[in-house]
């Protein structure tokens, strides 16, 4: 029967084609073997498109005081310590080269006054460290990998979904999918596979992600037996857009208050002077002229208290919001306006900074920022959690398995500092790609059997053989239901007992979602599409409450009110997540290997 | 607030189709995306339609929504008149799939063919270049593009006289000019904007222009200038005569 799907053959399978899937492609075909590139939506329309900010990378243009050690140390204090150290100096030492190798594609990044790639200030950054484009960054960066990729021989396939992936024994040797248009299925044989999907944000109700952030990867490689690492750590990016509806979620760039944009109660005070960490102190300016002069890049100014850590920010925002201090439609406002006191001609600048921010006002909520500020709140935008991964070559546990970008665990520790995704992107994108070449080089394909096939295809298609009615119900309905649910008691901040009740619902939703019906045709069919995807996201939601129910302990991302501070026992592991052989989801805390005596020191050295 | 509004939704595919209406409640702060999902997951699970960011920066929901070329995540319920039905359908200029998603794949190809960037050697020994912001300011105007095809929806020269084969569209003339006006590139890319991707097609009626959602002024900016190269490559007397006389080797 498997003989009858048609069968693609290559040396190195890329799933997911946002930056590092893209990135990874390149240099896998870069090392000569044959590579097949999956793509959930059409080519450069991944996530990566989303990110205004910018690129982090220790180039020194704008601050020659910049250096890896310091990004080092800055991506290990924002993460709290619980990242993984090795994969933190890979990434500050490879992301400057990494950003002129874009350059020499033909990536066209704002300039200083020398002409150097330009640099722009970010939250938890200590020196200006973002090579940007205006606030369309990450559109520079898939468009120039995409426009380059597609000269290198990497075969494209749009608009497919990959189902499950295929195992030879222990080791992935494929994957099984389905194209959209025409809902016909493929086999994808593979010597390595690498897994690039990105986000997970759907399984929350209010979040930045594209209808694609299901969490496919991550639960593709957990069923294939993959570990899965710290998925309680979800950043809940501080300022989305929260009026109107239809916008509810959708990202306003950190780069807004880099230029100087300032947040505000509704009695119009700026609230996060009353709440700096003790572990930036010595780095926030405590009077407003100085913090200013920092957005304009004062060397010897400190950073306004609106730059601190994302994970700090947006508690501090639902903070006011929850006393009574918020904005009419419940979140604060993120004000831009005001540096008319300040810079002559300030519309044309906010509109020459933050274009893309000016226009999805203009457009959508019919606000100009340039005159009034914006109301927002915090949004679901990025999973640090994900596929544990070797931090040197990105492989997973499971042999001829990687994983890199988003999906993928380890950087970013308990809180990712803004800027530090797309660099994560380029840096990991690629050695997945060299080490995933380097692994089909040296190893034969597998075969596959057809009863995996059978049992994957069968899965995929029953949705359409439960009759309608009788005990079963539309896909949208559960999924819903699932997202709402994790909003409410697995979210920004979170409580024993409403995750408790949550891993229950959890366990109803995956009866209901066992007996979703669908009907129609295999022909780009949403309905059935989305009772696919149930399966990842209730994989992925049981994994995030399990984990944050264990973690007792607040740090980063993961914020108990039950337990509002942080353990110095909890610095000391990971949390790693595993399917057992009966199929059931088991946790383990795993300590962090002891940091190399060097990079201890760079961080005493940056305190 | 709410009201209910129709909508007239194209449903078929490339064997044919047709209107069909929608009556659904709404509430303030809409978006015609927002409108076909809740028409998607309460009345029609299989309306198939495409989207990803909802935030007007990918490109995806490419439709023409009362005829006009939109996207829809971009298109205000307000700036309607929802006292009448309104129409949304695909992108006539592309071979239907179903419903609202079309077969863009074409323009895929077409890139394919287009000379890829290949700059001078960098200009600094650590391996990089220097560029002026002035110096790139028009070209990072031509990368703003989504890739959303609406320029080449309205296309006449695609859409009325389908020269898929012989015109390469708007998109890419506008693809072809950030390559071409990109301080570092070095390639020479006019033979084939003359010959194969058909500059000339183009007589500049500014459809693209007008319905482009990046406001990317693309016939002024970037065919024009084109436009220009290729007659002082090819059509200007004196150059012709200069390059016929001129010292050889």
């Amino acid at each position: 029967m498997a003989t009858n799907y048609e069968t693609h053959e290559y040396d190195v399978l890329v799933i997911g084609a946002g930056g590092a899937g893209l990135r990874a492609a390149i240099e896998a075909s870069a090392a000569g073997v044959k590579v097949g590139l999956i793509c959930k939506s059409l080519l450069g329309k991944a996530h990566t498109v989303m990110a205004e900010g910018g690129m982090a990378a220790a180039m020194g243009n704008v601050d020659d005081r910049d250096s890896w050690k310091v990004h080092f140390a800055d991506t290990m204090r924002g993460g709290q310590y619980v990242n993984n150290w090795r994969m933190a100096e890979l990434h500050a030492k490879e992301a400057p080269a990494r950003v002129h190798e874009l350059e020499a594609w033909g990536a066209v990044f704002d300039r200083t006054k020398e002409g150097k790639i330009s640099q722009r200030n970010f939250g938890g950054h200590r020196y200006p460290r973002l090579a940007h484009v205006g606030d369309r960054t990450g559109l520079e960066l898939i468009r120039t990998l995409q426009d380059h990729g597609i000269h290198q021989g990497i075969s494209v396939h749009m608009e497919y979904t990959i189902v499950s992936l295929l195992k030879d024994g222990d080791r992935v040797v494929g994957a099984f999918g389905y194209d959209r248009e025409r809902g016909r299925f493929r086999i994808f044989k593979a010597k390595a596979v690498v897994v690039c999907t990105g986000g997970l944000g759907r399984a929350y109700a209010v979040t930045s992600n594209s209808w694609e952030g299901t969490g496919d990867g991550v639960s593709l490689a957990y069923h294939a037996g993959a570990e899965l690492l710290d998925m309680e750590f979800i950043q809940f990016h501080p300022t989305g857009m929260i009026w109107p509806p239809s916008v509810k979620g959708i990202l306003v760039t950190e780069s807004v208050r880099g230029e100087g944009g300032v947040l505000r109660n509704k009695d119009g005070k700026r609230f996060m002077y009353d709440d700096v960490p003790d572990n930036y102190k010595s780095q926030t300016s405590t009077d407003p002229e100085e913090g200013w002069r920092y957005t304009q890049n004062d060397k010897n100014a400190k950073r306004p208290p609106e730059l601190l850590t994302r994970d700090h920010v947006a508690r501090c925002i639902n903070r006011e919001v929850k006393a009574g201090r918020g904005s009419p439609h419940g979140g604060v406002f993120l004000d831009i306006s005001w540096i008319k006191e300040k810079i002559p001609n300030s519309a044309e600048h906010i509109k020459r900074k933050l274009p893309s921010m000016y226009h999805q006002f203009m457009q959508l909520a019919n606000l100009d920022i340039t005159k009034e500020p914006m109301e927002v709140g915090p949004t679901t935008h990025y999973a640090m959690g994900g596929i544990r991964v070797n931090g040197d070559t990105q492989a997973t546990n499971v042999p001829g398995l990687f994983a890199a970008g988003e999906c993928a665990a380890g950087l970013h520790g308990a809180n990712r500092l803004g800027g530090n995704s797309l660099s994560d992107l380029i840096v990991f994108g690629k050695r997945a790609g060299e080490y995933a070449a380097k692994y089909a080089k040296e190893n034969a394909a597998g075969s596959i059997s057809d009863a995996q096939v059978e049992a994957a295809y069968r899965e995929a298609m029953e949705p359409f053989e439960r009759p309608a009615g009788g005990g079963t119900e539309g896909p949208y309905q559960v999924q819903y239901d699932l997202q709402n649910m994790m909003q409410a008691n697995v979210g920004i901040v979170r409580l024993q007992n409403e995750m408790e009740f949550a891993l229950a619902g959890i366990e109803k939703l995956k009866a209901r979602a066992a007996k979703v019906a669908v009907q129609g045709h295999l022909e780009y069919n949403p309905g059935w599409h989305t009772a696919i995807d149930l399966k990842h996201l209730l994989t992925i939601s049981e994994a995030i409450t399990l984990c944050s129910l264990d973690r007792k302990e607040s740090r980063g991302g993961h914020f108990r009110e039950d337990f509002p501070n942080k353990d110095p026992e909890a610095q000391k592991y990971n949390s790693v997540i595993c399917k057992q052989a009966d199929g059931a989801m088991k946790l383990r805390r795993e300590p962090i290997p002891a940091i190399r005596e060097d990079l201890k020191q760079v961080i005493e050295e940056m305190k | 607030m709410n009201k209910t509004v129709t909508f007239r939704i194209w449903r078929g595919d490339a064997t044919g189709g047709k209107f069909v209406d929608y009556t659904t409640e709404i509430t303030e702060g809409l978006v015609v995306l927002d409108v076909i999902h809740k028409i998607q997951a309460t009345q029609a699970n299989d309306l198939a339609v495409r989207w990803n960011c909802k935030a007007g920066k990918c490109g995806s929901c490419s439709a023409e929504v009362n005829g006009m070329p939109k996207l829809m995540c971009m298109t205000r319920m307000d700036t309607l008149d929802t006292s009448k039905p309104i129409t949304v359908e695909p992108m006539r200029a592309f071979p239907s799939i179903r419903d609202l998603a079309t077969d863009v794949s074409w323009n895929f190809r077409v890139k394919t063919k287009i000379k890829k960037f290949n700059p001078r050697k960098p200009d600094c020994e650590d391996g990089t270049w220097r560029m002026q912001q002035q110096d790139v300011d028009r070209v990072q105007e031509f990368r703003k593009c989504i890739e959303c095809f609406l320029c080449q929806d309205v296309c006449h020269v695609l859409r009325d006289h389908h020269k898929h084969d012989e015109f390469i569209g708007p998109r890419f003339l506008v693809y072809t000019a950030a390559l071409e006006m990109h301080p570092l590139d070095t390639e020479n890319r006019l033979a084939e904007l003359k010959q194969a991707q058909g500059i000339g097609f183009c007589n500049i009626t500014k459809c693209c222009t007008k319905g482009c959602p990046e406001h990317i002024t693309i016939t002024d900016n970037a065919i024009i200038p084109l436009k220009e190269r290729v007659v002082d490559e090819y059509y200007d007397p004196l150059g012709w005569l200069w390059k016929k006389i001129r010292p050889q080797g």
